[in-house]
């Protein structure tokens, strides 16, 4: 690995190809922490945007009209409004109004920036997840639905044990669109201070100048998450296919 | 990347399966989602702000020039007076990005390898970038002036904000461009090779002409998407709507009861902004599938 460094630093003597974050120890922490975080931030509004789009789907099919707007007003709110406004609004709005806590002098609010990342960035992505699996919820035929019926199944446990697992391999190819434009906005983040990946960069070519190679690393490393996710997706896509069932 | 309609292998799913698939594909090839407000949305958005305002203004009591609503009546020309920048910078980006994105669509389906797979690796780029990288990295290395001869020509921080959007729109219209012309059936690139059209003037004059239609609703739904994008400009500090509220809520010592109606007013702007364009792209969508 120290031959890697200092390759690095043979490459910025030589040639002037400042990679300062392979060969300077305390340069690569900080971008490594950014990438973690950025990975961190990603997956909690992965999951929660899933949980918010499996619970949406099913709340929009209740049997009550004022649980179906709400989970529409919902949706509408934030697909179209713009996303930046939409952590502004959580992060200062709202963030106003937060409980904090005494942090040994200071006072720390319990939810920090990370925190209102994720909640703004789960509900944007939610919003578009909800639509998806509702989507491939109609796809279930109602015979299906009826059948879990008659042997018994509660609307809960039909909703769990029938219609999502099969909504949900119909619905996989959307998700997997709307997660990568998940992954990409993650980025908004810097704009409230979270140290994510983008920040870190930043920090980095403020004190050392080189701008134009940090951007190359920051591109790569999104082209490649961005890869490994659509990658990943694809493997569970054909993992959990049932031949001759979905699109 | 065969027809636009993928096909089921069995019967059993319902229509909606399809539909979804059909979805799929045209967010893949038309690019992005789909914007789709309403009037009650508008609404709805009315009355959160009067709402935020009104517990707001009921907070503060009765002091003359302090009300949030005397407030933000003073500072309405200043907001609009930034929203037009965003304007500006939409109108500007979807200029670039639609002339390059042409370009780079129709190279897309060349004939020679080399520039057909150097046009896709670009509009893949650029399509999966971030759009805050690419802004940061025009920003940042784009130089603040051009020396022509002797002239020098400055570069204000919008103009590179421009280029900045332009590029991820470039490469969407690109997959626009790419896809309008892949879903003409082939049959009538064959019938056209066989009236002795070369492929020039089969795709001027029988291809591209047809496409057009095909690509207006999403071009638009992009320049809704555009638009909505615009506020990150903000963060580079190119003093667009978003930007000047918050230079206005500092200028009001950043009272905390003004955040959320000053935010709910923007978020209000661009509804109303985009809510025309969004409706008249679905008038068109639905016109335009039914003829199909």
């Amino acid at each position: 690995m120290d031959a890697v460094y200092e390759w690095f630093r043979w490459l910025y003597d030589q040639h002037g190809i400042n990679l300062v974050i392979f060969y300077e120890p305390y340069e690569r922490e900080r971008f490594v922490s950014g990438l973690m975080t950025t990975i961190y931030l990603s997956l909690a509004c992965l999951f929660f945007s899933f949980i918010i789009g499996v619970v949406g789907a099913w709340l929009q099919g209740s049997r009550l009209r004022f649980t179906r707007q709400i989970v529409q007003g919902y949706i509408q709110f934030f697909r179209n409004t713009p996303p930046l406004i939409q952590l502004y609004f959580f992060y200062f709005a709202l963030g106003v109004y937060t409980p904090s806590y005494d942090a040994g002098g200071w006072r720390e609010p319990i939810i920090g920036s990370f925190g209102w990342a994720v909640i703004s960035l789960s509900f944007f992505a939610g919003a578009f997840n909800v639509e998806i699996f509702r989507a491939g919820i109609e796809a279930v035929p109602s015979a299906t639905i009826e059948a879990a019926e008659s042997l018994g199944y509660s609307r809960l446990k039909t909703y769990i044990h029938v219609v999502l697992p099969l909504a949900f391999r119909v619905s996989l190819p959307a998700l997997n669109n709307n997660l990568v434009n998940l992954v990409k906005t993650t980025t908004l983040a810097y704009a409230i201070a979270v140290p994510e990946m983008m920040y870190t960069a930043n920090q980095i070519w403020s004190d050392n100048v080189n701008v134009p190679e940090m951007m190359v690393v920051l591109f790569l490393v999104y082209i490649v998450l961005v890869g490994l996710l659509v990658w990943g997706m694809h493997r569970w896509e054909r993992a959990i296919r049932i031949p001759g069932y979905g699109a | 990347m065969s027809g636009t309609r993928p096909t089921t292998d069995l019967a059993v799913l319902t229509p909606a399966a399809d539909r979804l698939a059909r979805a799929v594909e045209a967010e893949r090839s038309g690019g992005g989602f789909a914007l789709r407000l309403r009037a009650r949305h508008g609404v709805w958005l009315g009355i959160a702000f009067l709402l935020a305002a009104g517990a707001a203004e009921a907070q503060i009591g009765p002091l003359p020039d302090q009300g949030v609503f005397a407030t933000l009546w003073r500072w309405i020309p200043f907001l609009l007076k930034g929203f037009t920048l965003n304007l500006i910078i939409s109108f500007g980006a979807m200029a670039i990005g639609t002339a390059l994105g042409a370009v780079l669509g129709l190279a897309q389906i060349s004939l020679l390898p080399p520039v057909r797979v150097g046009s896709w690796i670009a509009t893949q780029f650029f399509r999966n970038s971030p759009w805050l990288v690419l802004l940061f990295a025009i920003m940042l290395l784009f130089p603040y002036e051009i020396r022509i001869g002797d002239a020098i020509i400055p570069i204000p921080d919008w103009v590179k904000a421009v280029i900045g959007f332009s590029l991820p729109i470039m490469a969407n219209i690109s997959e626009v461009v790419r896809g309008a012309v892949q879903s003409i059936p082939s049959g009538q690139w064959e019938s056209a090779e066989s009236l002795a059209f070369s492929r020039r003037q089969t795709l001027w004059m029988i291809i591209l002409p047809q496409c057009i239609k095909r690509m207006i609703p999403p071009w638009m739904n992009w320049y809704a998407i555009l638009t909505m994008a615009t506020p990150l400009a903000s963060i580079l500090g190119v003093e667009e709507a978003v930007n000047l509220t918050q230079q206005a809520l500092v200028a009001e010592d950043s009272r905390t009861e003004l955040l959320a109606p000053f935010y709910l007013f923007l978020l209000i702007i661009f509804f109303l902004y985009c809510y025309p364009i969004a409706r008249l792209t679905q008038r068109l969508e639905r016109r335009f599938t039914v003829k199909n």
